[in-house]
């Protein structure tokens, strides 16, 4: 199976973990990601904040590009284009639906496209979550048969957010409120599935540069949730969850007097180490919280992190009550 | 209660919104039955739940519309839109109404002042380089708006560093100069119509 794949910024770099993993178990499965050549960010949600037909011309080059590169020959699936990223993938799939529905946008756009030389049909590109992917085409069973080293034991909370399943501009792949695919996949790798409320709710995007405080109550909430339900750590599918849950963690124990030290991991590594992989083939050791201790349940020697836990600091604001805690969340 | 059809028709700012939107928002529809608000995981720290705005909508409060924090607030989480009864493309809405916001130079009035800066460093960085590059991003953006924030975020930058997260310089993508010739041919498409 060949994919158009679209990376986005953020796993060339920041989710660099993602993008090595998703690359070791694709290669596992026999799926092969060909990169759209020349892609550009999509946007995120800031573009489309500023200017209308920029932002839906910003993203159809990227439609242009991989209707052209995945145009069915060599064996790629046609118009097929897999997006990792919640961001992009919404971004992708919301563009290509509205040009689908609108003409008057789509002749605006093919407009601003002939600037630059390209056009794009609409109806012509099929965009993706990796998600979807793995668990509707390539499937469990074939998953299952490649599990090397079952995840027994391991506690996982699975985090899917908002974009993936919501709104679904292109067609659902699972409920919009209450998804479980990503469920059933860590199951299929033999981990224990807890249950997770809050697996969609939101993680707040952006809004750590917008309002700081707003921002980690969101990320507090999401935490609580699985250390209520005594998770070993939160899987998740999108870079920036991934970013805000880990990078932000201490942030919000600063805030909040909470001691979370809850691993932030991309559901692929959990795949790659289920598939007998070394951890640092699936990039374990760039993320904040330490998943080391989490992992040697599941006997997965990992390297060290990049820097030893930091010290607690006392809590700031100290006239505050504390706040009542699960006995759970001591763990 | 007037139907929102009825209110539409005596207020040309909903209509404004509407043609703003980038298709029909249907708006119109609103049923002020409140789902959107009690969705939306920053409705407590938005000035309106997206109920109450709509309503401001269609009474044509352009003013307090325009100045209102509950379009920076909103996350994009879809959740107001997932169960809205009336299929209202609720956060094409709060698009909208940034952009407009901007437009009007309301922006920096708002009592969400960060967030239209935050977007802007982020669409000039993309149509210089094609990609985003976090580091520029952030420090740009932190040092041109909020230069006293600028130290809280320091501590994030080094751990991002460390970890090779982060990186020090942008990477243009290839074909930049038709990546900037498509931006500006939409620009000038896009001024053309909003007279
Ligand atoms: S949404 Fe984020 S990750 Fe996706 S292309 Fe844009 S900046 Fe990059
Ligand atoms: S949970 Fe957060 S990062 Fe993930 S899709 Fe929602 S807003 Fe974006
Ligand atoms: S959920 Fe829909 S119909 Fe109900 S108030 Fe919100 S926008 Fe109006
Ligand atoms: S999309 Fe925006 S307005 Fe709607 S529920 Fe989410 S944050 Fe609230």
């Amino acid at each position: 199976m060949r994919y158009g794949y679209y990376p986005g910024c953020s796993l060339e770099r920041n989710a660099g973990a993602y993008h090595t993993s998703l690359m070791a178990v694709a290669a596992q499965l026999g799926v092969e990601f060909a990169e759209v050549d020349d892609w550009n960010c999509c946007g995120a949600t800031e573009f489309i904040a500023v200017n209308r037909l920029r932002a839906y011309a910003l993203v159809s080059r990227n439609l242009a590009l991989a209707a052209r590169q995945t145009n069915g020959s060599n064996g790629a699936a046609k118009g097929q284009l897999v997006a990792p990223c919640s961001a992009c993938y919404l971004n992708l799939s919301k563009v290509e639906h509205y040009l689908s529905q609108s003409p008057a946008l789509a002749s605006g756009v093919n407009n601003a496209l002939a600037a630059g030389g390209l056009s794009y049909e609409p109806g012509s590109v099929r965009v993706r979550h990796l998600l979807d992917v793995l668990v509707n085409d390539v499937g469990y069973e074939k998953v299952a048969a490649r599990v090397r080293r079952p995840l027994h034991g391991l506690r996982v909370a699975p985090y899917y957010g908002c974009l993936v399943v919501r709104p679904g501009f292109q067609g659902r792949f699972d409920d919009p409120e209450y998804p479980t695919s990503l469920d059933r996949l860590m199951r299929t790798l033999g981990a224990t599935v807890v249950d997770f409320p809050l697996k969609a709710h939101c993680c707040g995007g952006h809004m750590t540069q917008i309002s700081r405080d707003v921002a980690l109550e969101l990320i507090r909430r999401l935490l609580k949730n699985a250390a209520d339900y005594q998770a070993d750590m939160i899987v998740t599918l999108c870079p920036m969850c991934q970013l805000n849950l880990d990078a932000f963690q201490e942030s919000v124990n600063g805030l909040f007097g909470t001691e979370y030290r809850i691993p932030i991991l991309f559901f692929t590594q959990l795949m790659g180490l289920a598939f007998g992989l070394s951890p640092a083939a699936v990039g374990i050791g760039k993320e904040f919280v330490d998943a080391r201790p989490a992992l040697a349940k599941i006997g997965a020697a990992a390297p060290a992190a990049a820097e030893a836990a930091p010290k607690r600091k006392p809590r700031r604001g100290d006239q505050s009550l504390p706040l009542p805690q699960m006995p759970e969340e001591e763990l | 209660m007037a139907t929102s059809a009825s209110l539409s028709r005596t207020s040309d700012f909903f209509r404004e919104v509407v043609a703003e939107a980038p298709v029909d928002p249907h708006l119109e529809a609103c049923l002020q039955c409140g789902t959107c608000g009690g969705s939306c995981p920053s409705g407590p720290d938005m000035d309106h739940t997206p109920r109450a705005l709509f309503a401001m909508i269609a009474a044509g409060m352009r003013d307090a519309v325009l100045r209102s924090n509950t379009p920076w607030y909103c996350v994009s989480c879809y959740y107001c839109m997932e169960r809205c009864p009336q299929e209202i493309r609720i956060t094409d809405v709060m698009y909208t109404l940034k952009r407009m916001a901007i437009k009007a130079g309301y922006s920096a009035q708002t009592t969400a002042p960060k967030a239209p800066g935050f977007a802007q460093t982020f669409v000039d960085h993309v149509e210089n380089y094609g990609r985003s590059f976090e580091l520029g991003l952030i420090t740009r953006y932190y040092l041109s708006h909020r230069p006293l924030d600028a130290l809280k975020m320091a501590p994030l930058g080094m751990g991002l560093l460390k970890r090779k997260r982060l990186d020090l310089s942008p990477r243009p993508i290839r074909q930049i100069d038709q990546l900037k010739a498509i931006l500006d041919r939409a620009r000038e498409i896009d001024a053309a119509h909003s007279t």
